[in-house]
C-alpha cells in the first residue's frame, strides 16, 4: 500500500503514527462514551489541550522539513502559523453574524467599535468556508514564496537568513498590532461562536477538531516523508550538506529552497488554522519572535532531521510547559533555555538520537549474547 | 558565420565547436582585493582534446576553473563555450546543464548519501523540482549507475555512505559523478592526489579514453602523471600562460624551469 511504502524504512514514524492512531480512537471513547464521574472519563478541556499539542506537532514537522533536511534555520515559522490562524479566525468572526455585542450582521464588533462603515476588501469572501480554507494555504504559501524567492535568489544563507526570518515575524507582529490594519489590533480575533454551524463549545465539535488535528498531523507527516524519500528529498539533503556542489551538478538550488520553504509554510498555516478554533483566540502575540524560536527548540530537543523527533519534542516540551507554567509561571522560559542548552551539549541528536542509541546498544548486546 | 553555416548546426545540447575550439578564454582578469589571481589569461581548448594544465601553487589554475563554471566572475575578459554559449552570462547550474562538468580539487561528494545515490544525483537529465518529486530510476539509468560503479571500482560500496569512503575512493566517486553527468567538457582538478600508483594508472587510462568524444582539461601537480597522459601542456604562472606545448618542450623551456626552481 501507498502508506506502508512511504513508511518503509521509518521505524520511528511507524511507531509515532501507530500511537497517534491509538490516541485518536481512545480519546473519543474516553471522552464521549465513558460517562462523566467514571474515573476513566476524559474531560473535554483535556481533549482540547491534546488537540492544541497536535497542531504544535504539525508545526514542528514543518520546521523540521526546512531546518533538518534543507538546513535553513527558519526563526519565523510562527508567522506562517499565525497567518493560517488569522485566516481561520476571520472565517470564525464572520460566522458570528449579528450575535456580536453590537448586533451588526455585516461587521465584526471591533470594526463597529472603530466606526468603520463597511467591510474592508481583504475581508471579502471570508464568510465562505472554502475560501477561508484556501487562504489558510495561500496566504502563508504566498508570503513564503515571495520571501524565499527574494532571499534565496540573492543567496542569503546561515545566520543572516535566520535573522531576516525573525525580522519578518517581528514586522508582522508590529503590523497586526495596529488597529488600522483591520485584524482586531491588540485584541486580535476572538469570541467565536461556531464553525460550519456547529457550536465551538460543544463536546462533539471539540472532539471533531481534535481528531482533525490528529489527521492533519498524520497527513503532514506522510507528505513530508514522501518528499524526503523522493529524489527531490535527496537533492534537498544534498543542498544542506554541499550547496555549491549541488549547483555544479546542475540543480537550481534556489528553486528547491523556495519550493520546500513554501510547502513548509503551508503546513504551518494548516496547523495555525486548526489551533485557533481550539484555543478560541488569535492575536498578534502569535507573531512574537520568541514563539518561532520556541518551535526550533522543540525540534532540537526532539531530534533534528527525523520528523518523528519533531512530533515528540513538540508534545513533550509543551506538556512540560503546561505543567510548569501551572506550578511556577515565571520560571518556564529559564527552564526551556536550560533544557535547550543541555540537549545541545549532551544530546546533539535530540531524544530521537537517544532512542536510536539505545536501539543500537540493545542490538549489540543481543549479538554479543548470541 | 560563414555561408552554409546552417548546414552545420550542432545537434541540440551539443556546444557549437564548428570552429575547432570548444572553450575560448580571452583576456580574462580576476583580482581578489587588489591581488591579481588571473592576469590577462587567454587560452583555447580544442574539441576532443586532452589538455594538462600545470603551474606552481597559486598560479590561478583553480580560479580559472571557477570562472569557467560560473563560481567566480572575472573583472574583464571573455569566456565562451563553443561559438554560441557565453559562460559569463550563465549561472552555475546553467553551465553544468550546458555540458561542463567539474571535479573539485578537494573531493566534494554528498557525504550523507550512499555511493549510488551520489551518482543518481549527478546524473544528466531533467533537474527541475516537480520532476524530481516524481522521478524514479529507469532501467537505463540503473544500468548507467552499475556500469559507472564498475568503472570506478566501487561496485562493492553501492550502499555505503560516501562520507565513510577513503580519500582516494572519494576521488573516484567524484570522477564517477562527472561521468554520469555526461558533459562535453570535463574540468578535472588534481584527480590523483591521495591515490596509489596503481590507482593513478587507472585514472590515466580513464581520462585518455574519454578524450576524443569529450574534451578534457586536467590540472595536476604530479609530473609523471601529466607526462603519461598529455599531448599538450599549458603552464600557468601568476595568472597567465607562461608556456604551451608538448611535455618535453615545456620542461626544457627556460622560463618554466626558472619558475619551478624559484619555488
Ligand atoms: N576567493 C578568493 N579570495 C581571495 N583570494 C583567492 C580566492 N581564490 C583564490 N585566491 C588566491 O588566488 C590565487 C590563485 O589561487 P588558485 O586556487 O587559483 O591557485 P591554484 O593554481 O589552483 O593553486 P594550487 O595548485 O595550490 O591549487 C592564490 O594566491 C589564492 O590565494
Ligand atoms: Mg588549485
Amino acid at each position: 500500500m501507498f502508506i506502508t511504502r512511504i513508511l518503509q524504512n521509518d521505524r520511528g514514524g511507524q511507531i509515532m503514527l501507530a500511537v497517534l492512531a491509538l490516541v485518536l480512537v481512545l480519546v473519543p471513547v474516553l471522552n464521549l462514551l465513558v460517562p462523566e464521574g467514571n474515573f476513566l472519563h476524559m474531560p473535554t478541556y483535556l481533549v482540547t489541550l491534546l488537540g492544541k499539542y497536535l497542531t504544535y506537532a504539525l508545526l514542528a514537522v514543518a520546521v523540521d522539513l526546512v531546518w533538518g533536511y534543507l538546513g535553513i534555520l527558519s526563526l519565523g515559522h510562527g508567522a506562517f502559523f499565525a497567518l493560517g490562524g488569522y485566516a481561520m479566525g476571520m472565517y470564525l468572526m464572520r460566522q458570528i453574524g449579528d450575535r456580536g455585542v453590537y448586533g451588526n450582521a455585516n461587521l465584526p464588533d471591533f470594526m463597529v467599535f472603530l466606526n468603520w462603515k463597511e467591510l474592508p476588501w481583504f475581508w471579502q469572501g471570508f464568510d465562505m468556508f472554502w475560501f477561508a480554507m484556501l487562504m489558510v494555504l495561500l496566504v502563508p504559501g504566498l508570503l513564503a514564496f515571495v520571501f524565499g524567492w527574494l532571499a534565496f535568489r540573492s543567496r542569503v544563507t546561515g545566520v543572516y537568513l535566520s535573522i531576516i526570518t525573525q525580522a519578518l515575524t517581528y514586522a508582522l507582529l508590529l503590523a497586526f498590532f495596529r488597529n488600522e490594519m483591520g485584524f482586531g489590533g491588540n485584541n486580535g480575533l476572538t469570541d467565536f461562536k461556531d464553525i460550519l454551524g456547529f457550536s465551538l463549545q460543544s463536546d462533539n465539535t471539540r472532539m471533531t477538531l481534535f481528531v482533525l488535528s490528529g489527521l492533519a498531523l498524520a497527513g503532514g507527516y506522510l507528505l513530508c516523508r514522501y518528499i524526503i524519500n523522493s529524489k527531490l528529498g535527496r537533492i534537498v539533503v544534498a543542498i544542506r550538506d554541499a550547496e555549491s556542489r549541488t549547483r555544479f551538478v546542475g540543480y537550481r538550488v534556489e528553486h528547491y529552497k523556495v519550493w520546500v520553504f513554501t510547502v513548509s509554510a503551508m503546513l504551518a498555516g494548516v496547523a495555525g488554522a486548526l489551533y485557533v478554533p481550539q484555543v478560541g483566540i488569535i492575536n498578534p502575540g502569535e507573531f512574537s519572535p520568541l514563539n518561532s524560536i520556541e518551535i526550533v527548540i522543540w525540534v532540537a530537543i526532539g531530534g533534528r532531521a527525523t520528523l518523528y523527533g519533531a512530533v515528540l519534542g513538540a508534545i513533550l516540551v509543551n506538556y512540560a510547559k503546561t505543567v510548569f507554567t501551572g506550578l511556577m509561571p515565571e520560571s518556564w522560559i529559564f527552564m526551556l533555555g536550560a533544557l535547550f542548552v543541555l540537549v545541545t551539549l549532551y544530546l546533539p541528536q535530540g531524544l530521537a538520537g537517544l532512542v536510536q542509541q539505545f536501539q543500537a546498544k540493545g542490538w549489540l548486546q543481543r549479538r554479543a549474547a548470541a | 558565420m560563414s555561408e552554409g553555416a546552417h548546414l552545420r548546426q550542432p545537434e541540440a545540447g551539443q556546444p557549437d565547436a564548428s570552429h575547432k575550439a570548444i572553450l575560448y578564454l580571452e583576456g580574462l582578469n580576476v583580482s581578489f582585493d587588489g591581488f591579481k589571481a588571473i592576469n590577462d589569461l587567454t587560452l583555447y581548448i580544442d574539441s576532443g582534446e586532452l589538455r594538462c594544465i600545470i603551474g606552481p601553487n597559486g598560479a590561478g589554475k583553480t580560479t580559472m576553473m571557477d570562472i569557467i563554471t560560473g563560481k567566480t566572475r572575472p573583472n574583464s575578459g571573455q569566456a565562451w563555450f563553443g561559438q554560441t554559449v557565453d559562460l559569463l552570462k550563465l549561472s552555475e547550474p546553467e553551465i553544468a546543464n550546458a555540458g561542463i562538468g567539474r571535479k573539485f580539487q578537494k573531493p566534494t561528494v554528498f557525504e550523507s548519501h550512499s555511493v549510488a545515490e551520489n551518482l543518481e544525483l549527478a546524473m544528466h537529465g531533467n533537474k527541475s523540482v516537480w520532476y524530481s518529486l516524481r522521478a524514479r530510476l529507469s532501467g537505463e539509468q540503473q544500468a548507467l549507475i552499475d556500469a559507472t560503479l564498475h568503472t570506478i571500482g566501487l561496485t562493492d560500496h553501492y550502499h555505503q555512505q560516501a562520507g565513510a569512503l577513503s580519500h582516494g575512493q572519494k576521488q573516484w566517486l567524484e570522477i564517477g559523478m562527472l561521468l554520469v553527468q555526461k558533459p562535453h567538457l570535463l574540468l578535472v582538478d588534481e584527480p590523483v592526489a591521495g591515490m596509489t600508483h596503481q590507482e593513478m594508472e587507472r585514472t590515466a587510462e580513464l581520462l585518455t579514453s574519454l578524450a576524443g568524444k569529450h574534451s578534457v582539461v586536467v590540472v595536476e601537480h604530479d609530473m609523471d602523471f601529466v607526462r603519461s597522459i598529455a599531448n599538450k601542456v599549458t603552464v600557468l604562472h601568476q595568472g597567465s600562460v607562461l608556456a604551451e606545448g608538448t611535455m618535453d618542450d615545456v620542461q626544457n623551456d627556460q622560463r618554466v624551469i626558472e619558475v619551478y626552481l624559484g619555488e
